[in-house]
C-alpha cells in the first residue's frame, strides 16, 4: 500500500506543476482577460495587410501557419474556464484540504496567485467586469438556487425571511452608513471629503448578504434546513432592497437636496422593484410552463426552454431596473412543478445537471476573478475606514439579528434559539455582488477607497467567517441536515396533516394559514394545472406523483445495483411457469396470460437488440443505459421467479390459510420486483411488493382461499387492457411521460 | 346572570388547567361552540357536518369522528360518543395547541407522543391498538377521495408500500413464518419521528375574537 502512495504524491506534484505552467502560459497569452475588447480589429487589419503584401511575392505554400488573433477571444475564455475547473479538481484531489478550507477561500487564493503572477510578468491583470458578472456569471447561480428552492420551508418561514431581508438590510445600510459618516468626521482620518450620501451609498452596498458566498459556504456545512433557508432566503430577497437603496443613494449623491418626497418615492420604488420583479418572473414562469406542455415531440430542446425563459426573465427585469434576482427566483419557482410534470425524465436530469454545472462554473470563476481583481485594482488604503467598516459590519449584523429575532419570536411558533441567532448572524457573508456594485460607482474619488474596503470585508467574511463556521457549527452542536429518504409514510402523513389542520381550522371557524394554503392548492388543481400540464398528469394527485417518483427511484437504484444472475433464454423462463399446474403451491396463471406475457417479453427483447445506436442529435434513441435497464429487469424477474418458486415449494400446503393481509399473484413482466437480498421471502404478507415504475400495479387482492389458481381466472379479462396501459405507462419513465397513447415504437424513437 | 357567569368562570379555570389554553382562548372557543351547537349544551355529528368549509376536505368524516372518539379525551376510555359537551370539545382542540417553547427534550417527547396518539387514533378505527392494512388502505383512499378518476389499484399500492416500509423499518428480519399484523403505536412513532410533529401539528388559536373579522393574525 505504501508503494502507490509516493507514486500518487509525485503525480500530484507533477500535476500542480503542470497547472502552474499552464497558468503562466495563459496569463502571458491573455492581455485582457475579462473580455474588454482591445485592438483585435487593429491586429486583424494589420494581418490582412501583411497577407496582401506577402501575396505579391511568391512564397512557398504555408503548410502550417499561426493565426491566433481570430480565435483569441473564445480561446481565452475557454482556457480561463478550463483552468479554473482544473483548479477546482485539484483541490479535491488533495486529501484534507477541502475539509478544512472552504472552496471559496481556496479559489480566491488561487485568484490572488494568478493576479500576482500576471503582475509579475508585467501584464495588467484584469478586474472583474461588472457587466460580465451581472449578466453572465450571476444568473446561473441564482437560477440554480431558485429552481431548487425547497418550497415548503421557504413559505413556512417567509415572514421571517422577509423581515430579515428588508428590515435587516435597511438597518444595516443606515447603521453602517450613518456611523461611517460619524467616523469620517473624526479629525485625524483624512476622510473629511466623504459626505453623508456617499457614506449611505457605501452602507447600502456593503450591507447586503451575498447569495453566492452564502451558498458557497453553507453548502459545505450541511446545516439544518431551517437555518439554511433563513440565511439563504434572506440573501436572495435582499436584492430588491439593495437595488433600490443603491440607485436611490446614487441619485441622491448627485443631487443637491433630498426631500421627504424623495424618501417616499424611495419606498414606492422598493415596492415596485420587488413586486415588479416577481411579476416579471411569474409571467415568464407561466410562459415556460405553458411551453413545456407542448414539447412532447421535441424532447431534446426541453431544457433550453427552462434556461432561456428564466434568463429572459432576468434580463427583462434588469431592463426596467427591477430586481433581476427576484424575477429569476419567481420564474424558477413557478415554472418548476409544471415543467417537471411535463418533461421527460431525461430532460429533468439534463436540467438539473446543467444548472448545477453552470452554477458551479460561475461560482468558481467569480471567486477566482475576485482574487485577480484584488491584485489588479487601484487601491486606496485607509486604515480607519477599513477597520471601522469591518467592525461596523459585524456589530450591525449582530445587533440586527438579535433585535429582529426578539420581535420575530413573538410571532413565530418555532422560536429561534440563541444558537440559531448566532449562526444567522455569523452567516451574513458579503461577496461578489458588493464588489461589483462598488466597482460600478462612477465617482472615482471615493471609489478606490470604497472598493478597497469592500474587498477587505469580503476577504474577512469569506476567509475568517467561512473557515471558522464549520468548526463552530460542530462546537455548538447545531442541528445538521437530516438525510430524508423519501418515505412514503411521511408523505402520506404530511398531506394528512395538511387536511387535518385545515379541517380543524374550519371547525374553529377562522381562516388561518392552512385555510389559505388549501384554497391555493385547490385553485392550482382546478385551474392552473389543467392549463400548464399536458395530458393526464394534470389531474394526478400529489401523493400519487410522489409515489410514482419513489417507485421510479427505487427501480433505478435496483437497476444500478443489478443482480448477478445471468439472463437465461426467455423462453425457458416462461416455460418454468408452465410447470405451474403440476406443482402444488405455485401461483399459477392462466394459459392465455402466459401466452401474452411470453409474447410481450419476446417482443421487448427483440426490440432491445434491434435498436439502432444513433448519434444523430435530432432523435436521441434510447441509449445503453436503458438497454441495460430492460436486460436487468428481465434478469431480476427471472431471479424473483426462481426464488418464489423455491419458496412456495418449500412451504407446506397447510400454511395457505394466512389471514388476508396480502398475497401475491404473478404480475405482468413490466414490474421490477424488489426484495431485500436476504434470502427468504419475509412472510407472505407485504413482501414481494412489485415496484412498478409508473405503472399501475396488477396486484390482485387475496381472498382467503389458498387456491391461487382459481383466483387468477376471474381477473383474466382485466390484465389485457391493463397491460396495454402498463406498457404505455412504463415507457413513460424511461423515455417520455407524454400523452397516453404513444406508439410503442414512437416512444423508443423520440428522445 | 351573575351566577352563571361565575359558573362559567369556574369551568373556564378548570379547563385552562386541564387543556393549557389561556382564558381568552377558552372564551373564544366557547363562543364558537355555541355557534356550532346552535346554543345548545352539546354538539352532535350533524352540527359539525354542516360546516360549509369542511365540504371540500377529503378526510372530513375522520376529522368529525375524531371529536367524538373517547380515546381522545385522555381518560383511557374507548368507543365513541353521540354528543360531546364543551369540555370534550376543548380537550380535542388541545391536541392542536402550539407547543410552548422552549421545550426540554422530555417535554418535546411528551407533546409529540400526545399528538401522534391523536393521529394514531384517527387511523385505528377498529380501536384495537394497531393499524391494520385495511385501515391504512382506507386512510389512503380517503386522502385521495377528492381527486378525479381514482384508480383503486394505486391506492392499494400506496398503502401496501407504506405498510412495507413500516414493516421493514421496524421489524427488519421477519422470518418466513411471520407476518406483519399491523402498525402498533411504537412503530407509528418510529416511522414518523423525523416529521417533528410537535412543531408542525398545531394551529393558531386566537386571543381575539376574529370570527367576525376574518383575519387570523395573533397567536397564543
Amino acid at each position: 500500500m505504501s508503494a502507490p502512495r509516493p507514486a500518487r504524491r509525485s503525480l500530484r506534484v507533477r500535476l500542480s506543476g503542470l497547472l502552474c505552467a499552464l497558468w503562466i502560459l495563459s496569463a502571458a497569452a491573455s492581455r485582457d482577460v475579462a473580455l474588454r475588447s482591445n485592438d483585435t480589429t487593429g491586429n486583424s487589419t494589420r494581418g490582412s495587410r501583411e497577407d496582401v503584401h506577402q501575396q505579391n511575392r511568391h512564397k512557398t505554400f504555408p503548410v502550417l501557419s499561426f493565426k491566433y488573433e481570430h480565435v483569441r477571444k473564445p480561446f481565452e475564455i475557454s482556457i480561463w474556464i478550463l483552468l479554473a475547473l482544473l483548479m477546482k479538481l485539484g483541490f479535491h484531489i488533495i486529501p484534507r484540504l477541502s475539509s478544512i478550507v472552504p472552496e471559496s477561500c481556496l479559489l480566491i487564493f488561487v485568484g490572488l496567485l494568478i493576479g500576482g503572477i500576471i503582475k509579475a510578468i508585467g501584464e495588467e491583470p484584469s478586474v472583474l467586469d461588472s457587466q460580465l458578472f451581472f449578466l453572465y456569471l450571476l444568473p446561473p447561480i441564482i437560477l440554480d438556487a431558485g429552481y431548487f428552492l425547497p418550497i415548503r420551508p421557504f413559505t413556512e418561514n417567509l415572514g421571517t425571511i422577509l423581515v430579515f431581508a428588508v428590515v435587516g438590510t435597511l438597518w444595516n445600510a443606515f447603521f453602517i452608513g450613518g456611523t461611517m459618516y460619524g467616523v469620517c468626521r473624526i479629525e485625524g482620518a483624512q476622510l473629511a471629503s466623504v459626505d453623508l450620501m456617499s457614506c449611505l451609498l457605501f452602507g447600502s452596498i456593503i450591507s447586503a448578504v451575498d447569495p453566492v458566498a452564502v451558498l458557497a459556504v453553507f453548502e459545505e456545512i450541511h446545516i439544518n434546513e431551517l437555518l439554511h433557508i433563513l440565511v439563504f432566503g434572506e440573501s436572495l430577497l435582499n436584492d430588491a432592497v439593495t437595488v433600490v437603496l443603491y440607485h436611490l443613494f446614487e441619485e441622491f449623491s448627485h443631487a443637491d437636496t433630498v426631500t421627504v418626497a424623495d424618501a417616499l418615492l424611495g419606498v414606492v420604488c422598493f415596492l415596485v422593484v420587488a413586486l415588479g420583479g416577481i411579476m416579471v418572473g411569474a409571467i415568464y414562469g407561466v410562459l415556460g410552463a405553458f411551453t413545456s406542455r407542448f414539447t412532447s415531440h421535441t424532447r431534446v430542446i426541453e431544457p433550453l426552454f427552462v434556461f432561456l425563459y428564466s434568463y429572459m426573465a432576468y434580463l427583462s427585469a434588469e431592463v426596467f431596473h427591477l430586481s433581476g434576482i427576484m424575477s429569476l427566483i419567481a420564474c424558477g419557482v413557478i415554472m418548476r412543478p409544471y415543467v417537471e410534470a411535463n418533461v421527460s425524465h431525461k430532460s429533468y436530469t439534463t436540467i438539473k445537471y446543467f444548472l448545477k454545472m453552470l452554477s458551479s462554473v460561475s461560482e468558481t470563476l467569480i471567486f477566482i476573478f475576485l482574487g485577480v481583481s484584488t491584485v489588479a485594482g487601484p487601491h486606496a488604503w485607509n486604515w480607519t475606514f477599513v477597520v471601522f467598516t469591518i467592525i461596523l459590519c459585524l456589530v450591525s449584523r449582530v445587533l440586527g439579528v438579535i433585535g429582529l429575532t426578539y420581535v420575530l419570536n413573538k410571532f413565530r411558533i418555532v422560536k429561534l434559539t440563541k444558537k440559531d441567532q448566532f449562526i444567522i448572524a455569523y452567516g451574513g457573508l458579503r461577496g461578489a455582488i458588493a464588489f461589483s456594485l462598488g466597482y460600478l460607482l462612477t465617482d472615482s474619488r471615493m471609489k478606490n477607497m470604497f472598493v478597497t474596503a469592500i474587498i477587505t470585508v469580503i476577504f474577512f467574511t469569506v476567509f475568517v467567517q467561512g473557515m471558522t463556521i464549520r468548526p463552530l457549527v460542530d462546537l455548538l452542536a447545531v442541528k445538521k441536515k437530516k438525510e430524508s429518504k423519501g418515505s412514503i409514510n411521511e408523505e402520506i402523513h404530511t398531506q394528512f396533516m395538511d387536511h387535518l389542520l385545515t379541517g380543524i381550522e374550519d371547525v374553529c371557524g377562522h381562516y388561518g394559514h392552512h385555510h389559505w394554503k388549501d384554497k391555493l392548492n385547490r385553485f392550482n388543481k382546478a385551474y392552473v394545472k389543467r392549463w400548464l400540464i399536458a395530458g393526464e398528469r394534470s389531474t394526478e394527485p400529489q401523493l400519487i406523483s410522489f409515489y410514482n417518483k419513489m417507485e421510479m427511484k427505487q427501480a433505478m437504484m435496483l437497476v444500478e445495483s443489478g443482480s448477478a444472475a445471468k439472463l437465461p433464454a426467455l423462453v425457458s423462463s416462461v416455460s418454468m411457469q408452465n410447470q405451474g399446474p403440476g406443482r402444488r403451491a405455485i401461483p399459477s396463471i392462466s394459459k392465455s396470460r402466459e401466452e401474452e406475457i411470453r409474447k410481450i417479453l419476446r417482443a421487448n427483447l427483440q426490440k432491445t437488440r434491434q435498436r439502432l445506436r444513433s448519434y444523430n442529435r435530432h432523435d436521441l434513441m434510447m441509449d445503453r443505459f436503458e438497454d441495460n435497464i430492460s436486460e436487468i429487469r428481465f434478469r431480476r424477474q427471472r431471479v424473483e421467479m426462481e426464488r418464489r418458486m423455491s419458496h412456495y415449494l418449500t412451504v407446506p400446503a397447510n400454511r395457505q390459510e394466512t389471514p388476508p393481509v396480502r398475497k401475491v399473484c404473478f404480475d405482468s413482466e413490466h414490474k421490477v420486483y424488489t426484495y431485500d437480498d436476504d434470502e427468504s421471502l419475509r412472510g407472505r404478507t407485504v413482501q414481494l411488493h412489485p415496484r412498478a415504475p409508473d405503472a399501475v400495479a396488477l396486484l390482485r387482492e387475496p381472498s382467503q382461499r389458498p387456491d391461487h389458481r382459481s383466483r387468477a381466472e376471474p381477473r383474466e379479462t382485466e390484465p389485457d387492457d391493463q397491460e396495454e396501459q402498463d406498457q404505455m405507462k412504463l415507457l413513460r419513465c424511461f423515455s417520455d411521460p407524454g400523452p397516453d397513447k404513444e406508439d410503442e415504437d414512437g416512444s423508443f424513437l423520440s428522445g | 346572570m351573575g351566577a352563571s357567569q361565575a359558573r362559567y368562570q369556574q369551568e373556564y379555570h378548570d379547563l385552562v388547567d386541564k387543556s393549557g389554553f389561556s382564558l381568552e382562548q377558552i372564551k373564544n372557543l366557547h363562543y364558537r361552540f355555541h355557534q356550532l351547537s346552535g346554543n345548545n349544551e352539546t354538539i352532535s355529528k350533524g352540527n359539525l357536518d354542516i360546516i360549509p368549509a369542511l365540504e371540500d376536505n377529503p378526510i372530513k368524516s375522520q376529522i368529525i369522528d375524531a371529536f367524538f372518539d373517547k380515546r381522545n379525551q385522555r381518560q383511557n376510555e374507548t368507543g365513541s360518543c353521540e354528543e360531546i359537551g364543551f369540555e370534550q370539545f376543548v380537550m380535542v382542540m388541545s391536541h392542536f395547541r402550539p407547543p410552548p417553547s422552549p421545550m426540554t427534550d422530555a417535554e418535546k417527547e411528551a407533546v409529540r407522543s400526545l399528538k401522534l396518539r391523536f393521529l394514531f387514533n384517527m387511523h385505528d378505527t377498529g380501536s384495537d391498538g394497531t393499524i391494520t392494512l385495511e385501515e391504512y388502505r382506507k386512510v389512503v383512499e380517503e386522502l385521495l377521495s377528492k381527486s378525479e378518476h381514482m384508480e383503486e389499484e394505486v391506492t392499494k399500492d400506496i398503502a401496501d408500500a407504506a405498510m412495507l416500509e413500516v414493516a421493514s423499518t421496524n421489524v427488519p428480519h421477519m422470518g418466513p413464518d411471520e407476518f406483519y399484523e399491523g402498525i402498533t403505536f411504537e412503530h407509528f412513532q418510529q416511522i414518523l419521528k423525523d416529521l417533528e410533529i410537535e412543531s408542525r401539528m398545531h394551529i393558531r388559536f386566537l386571543d381575539v375574537d376574529t370570527t367576525t373579522m376574518h383575519c387570523g393574525k395573533f397567536s397564543s
